[in-house]
C-alpha cells in the first residue's frame, strides 16, 4: 500500500516537507537568537495551506477535468467555520465583553446568537463543520451541475458565479458573519494563545501534516481503479458512460472530497493569519489557484503543491521589493508556463533530469 | 425465437428535422445485422435511441421483449448489456492498453467499490485473453494514444467484448482499416454473432458482403428495404437512393 502511494517524486517531496516541518519549529523556538523569525513560521504555514488547496484543485482538475474556478469558496467556508469557533472562544475578552455574542453582533444590536452559530463553541463540532459545510455545498452544487451534464467552460463559469455570489452574501452584515470586516481579533484555540510562538509553530506543523495527509488521500484516490475512471471521464466522458459508469456520481465524489480538503486548508489558514473576511471568496483568488496548479504541473499532485508554494513565495518577495509589479509578474508566469512548460515546473524539471540521465523513454515522450 | 431488440414506430425529430421517422426493427437473439444507408439516414440517431442517449418522441423500444429502453440512460443500457463502438475510435488515450480493457471489464460500477477495487486473478486472466484476441499483447503497457488508428479500433472492440454485452452496436468498424484488417474484423464479428447479437452500421459494401448477413437499408429515418445484400441491391428504390449515387 505504501509503495502504491509514495512514488519517487512523492517520496522526495514528503522528505523535504518533513525536514522543513521539523527544522522550522526548532529554529523558531529552541535555538538562541531565533534564526527562524516568527513571521516566517506563519508565512510558511500559510504556504502549506495554499499547497493543500492546490492539491485539492488538482484532484478535480488534473485528474477529472473539472476546471473549478470556485475552489476559493470552499477554502473560505472552511476558514469561516474555524473563524466562528475562534470568535466563540473570545468570550468576555471582546471589546463589549458579552459572554455569548461576538463584538459585531453586539454592535449591530442583535439580541441573541443566530441559529447557525449554535454549536460552534465546541471544537469538534466546528472541525466537523470545516469539512461538512464545503462538502455539502459541493454536493448540492455538483448534484445539479453534473446531473445536467454541464461541462467545460460553462461549468467553470458557474463555479465562478458561485464564489462571487457567496462573496456578495458574506459582505452583508445581515448574513451574520461580520460583514466586510469578517471575523478577527481571535484570542486562543483550545486554550493556546494564538499570539504565542509555540501556538504558531503548532499551527505550522498542523498545516504541514494536513498537506501530507491531503497528498496521501489524493494519491489513494488517483492510484485506485476509481482514479482510472476519473481519467477516463477527463479524456473520454461519453465513452465512460457507454462503459456503464455513472459519470456524474464519480464527478460528485471527487468534487466533494476536494471541497472538504479545501475546507481543511482554509480552517488552518484562518488562525495563522488571524482574520477571515469575504475577500477570500473573491473570484480572482479562485483563478489564482488554477495558476498555481498549471504552473506546478497539472495532474501530478506534488506539482500543484510546489506551484502554490512557488507563487506564494514570489508574491511575498515581489510585493516587498516591487509592490506595483506583482500582478504583471503573476500574469507573465502564467503565460510563460503555458507557452514553454506545458507540464509545469515539475514536468520540466523531471524532463531535464531524464535528459541528463539519458532516459530514452521520457525524452521520446516529450520531444 | 425471442427478440433481443424490438423497435416499433419510433420517431425523433430535431428542430423539425425528422431524423427517425416511424422506424421499426427487430433483432433476434444472436443475430448479426448490417444497417446501411446514406448520410443523414438516421443510423447514428437510431443507435443513440437504443443506448438511451436520445429519448424518442414516439414509439417503443424494448429489450428482451420486456425492458423499456426509452426510460434509461447510457450507463443503464451499458449495464443491461448494450455495448457500443463509435465510428471514430474512442479509447482512453492516457491510460495504458491493459487499463482500458480493465475499465471495460464487467464488474461493479459503483463509486466506492471502484475506490477499493483490486484486480483479481480472474480479471487479469481475462485481460490477457482479450489482449491476445485483439493482438495487442505486446502493447499492453503503452498508453492507448500510441496505438495506430487500426489498433485503436481493435482496442475498442476488445473493450466491447470485455463488457460482455448481449448486443453490440458497431459503427463503421472498418473505417481507416487496411483490406486485410477489414476482412479480419468481418470474421471476428461473424464469430461474435450467435453468442451475442450484433448490429453493424457500415458504408463499405465489401465489408457488408463479407459479413454475409441480413441487411437493413435506412433512408430518411425509416426502413426502405430488408433482406440479403443481393436482395436489397436488386431493389430499384435502394439503387436510387443509395447504391446509385
Amino acid at each position: 500500500m505504501l509503495r502504491r502511494l509514495i512514488d519517487a517524486r512523492m517520496g522526495l517531496f514528503l522528505s523535504v516537507l518533513f525536514v522543513v516541518t521539523v527544522a522550522v519549529p526548532i529554529g523558531n523556538l529552541w535555538i538562541a537568537g531565533q534564526p527562524v523569525p516568527s513571521y516566517v513560521v506563519a508565512l510558511l504555514g500559510k504556504y502549506m495551506t495554499y499547497a493543500l488547496l492546490a492539491v485539492a484543485l488538482d484532484l478535480v482538475w488534473g485528474y477529472c477535468g473539472i476546471l473549478s474556478l470556485g475552489h476559493g469558496a470552499f477554502f473560505a467556508l472552511g476558514g469561516y467555520a474555524m473563524g466562528m469557533h475562534l470568535m466563540r472562544q473570545i468570550g468576555t475578552r471582546g471589546v463589549y465583553g458579552d459572554p455569548v455574542l461576538p463584538d459585531f453582533m453586539v454592535f449591530l444590536n442583535w439580541e441573541k446568537l443566530p441559529w447557525f452559530w449554535l454549536g460552534f463553541d465546541s471544537f469538534w463540532f466546528s472541525m466537523a463543520m470545516v469539512m461538512i459545510v464545503p462538502g455539502a455545498l459541493a454536493f448540492v452544487f455538483g448534484w445539479f451541475a453534473f446531473r445536467s451534464r454541464v461541462t467545460g467552460v460553462y461549468l467553470s463559469i458557474i463555479t465562478q458565479a458561485m464564489t462571487y455570489a457567496l462573496m456578495l452574501a458574506f459582505f452583508r452584515n445581515e448574513m451574520g458573519f461580520g460583514g466586510n470586516n469578517g471575523l478577527t481579533d481571535f484570542k486562543d484555540l483550545l486554550g493556546f494563545d494564538l499570539q504565542s510562538d509555540a501556538t504558531r509553530a503548532g499551527l505550522f506543523v498542523a498545516a504541514a501534516l494536513a498537506l501530507a495527509a491531503g497528498l496521501m488521500v489524493a494519491r489513494f484516490i488517483t492510484t485506485s481503479k476509481l482514479g482510472k475512471v476519473l481519467v477516463a471521464v477527463r479524456d473520454a466522458e461519453s465513452r465512460t458512460r457507454f462503459l456503464g459508469y455513472r459519470v456524474e456520481a464519480f464527478k460528485l465524489f471527487v468534487f466533494v472530497v476536494s471541497a472538504m480538503m479545501a475546507g481543511v486548508a482554509g480552517a488552518i489558514y484562518t488562525p495563522l493569519v488571524g482574520i477571515i473576511n469575504p475577500g477570500e471568496f473573491s473570484p480572482a483568488n479562485s483563478i489564482e489557484i488554477v495558476i498555481w496548479v498549471a504552473l506546478g504541473g497539472r495532474g501530478t499532485l506534488v506539482g500543484a503543491a510546489i506551484g502554490a508554494i512557488l507563487v506564494a513565495l514570489s508574491r511575498t518577495l515581489l510585493t516587498s521589493w516591487f509592490p506595483e509589479l506583482w500582478l504583471f509578474a503573476l500574469g507573465a508566469m502564467f503565460i510563460i508556463v503555458t507557452l514553454v512548460l506545458p507540464h509545469g515546473v515539475l514536468g520540466a524539471v523531471e524532463l531535464g533530469l531524464a535528459k541528463f540521465r539519458r532516459d530514452p523513454k521520457l525524452v521520446e515522450e516529450n520531444p | 425465437m425471442t427478440s433481443q431488440l424490438y423497435l416499433s414506430g419510433v420517431s425523433k425529430s430535431f428542430d423539425g428535422f425528422k431524423a427517425i421517422n416511424n422506424l421499426s426493427l427487430v433483432i433476434d437473439k444472436g443475430e448479426l445485422r448490417a444497417v446501411i444507408g446514406p448520410n443523414g439516414a438516421g443510423k447514428t440517431t437510431m443507435m443513440d435511441i437504443i443506448t438511451g442517449k436520445t429519448k424518442p418522441d414516439a414509439g417503443e423500444v424494448f429489450w428482451n421483449e420486456k425492458v423499456d429502453l426509452t426510460r434509461m440512460d447510457e450507463a443503464d443500457t451499458a449495464r443491461l448489456g448494450v455495448g457500443r463502438k463509435f465510428q471514430k475510435p474512442t479509447v482512453i488515450e492516457t491510460l495504458s492498453v491493459a487499463d482500458n480493457i480493465e475499465l471495460a471489464l464487467k464488474a461493479d460500477r459503483g463509486v466506492f467499490s471502484n475506490l477499493f477495487a483490486r484486480r483479481t486473478p480472474v480479471q487479469s486472466a481475462e485481460i490477457d485473453r482479450l489482449l491476445e484476441l485483439v493482438r495487442l499483447t505486446d502493447a499492453r503497457a503503452r498508453p492507448a494514444a500510441d496505438l495506430s488508428h487500426g489498433q485503436k479500433q481493435w482496442l475498442e472492440i476488445g473493450m466491447l467484448l470485455a463488457q460482455d454485452p448481449e448486443l453490440l452496436l458497431v459503427d463503421e468498424p472498418a473505417a481507416g482499416m487496411t483490406d486485410a484488417e477489414t476482412m479480419r474484423t468481418a470474421e471476428l464479428l461473424r464469430d461474435i454473432a450467435g453468442e451475442r447479437s450484433v448490429i453493424v452500421v457500415e458504408h463499405d459494401m465489401h465489408f457488408v458482403q463479407a459479413l454475409k448477413c441480413m441487411v437493413t437499408v435506412l433512408h430518411q429515418g425509416h426502413v426502405l428495404a430488408e433482406g440479403s445484400l443481393d436482395h436489397v441491391s436488386a431493389n430499384p428504390q435502394v439503387v436510387e437512393v443509395y447504391l446509385g449515387r
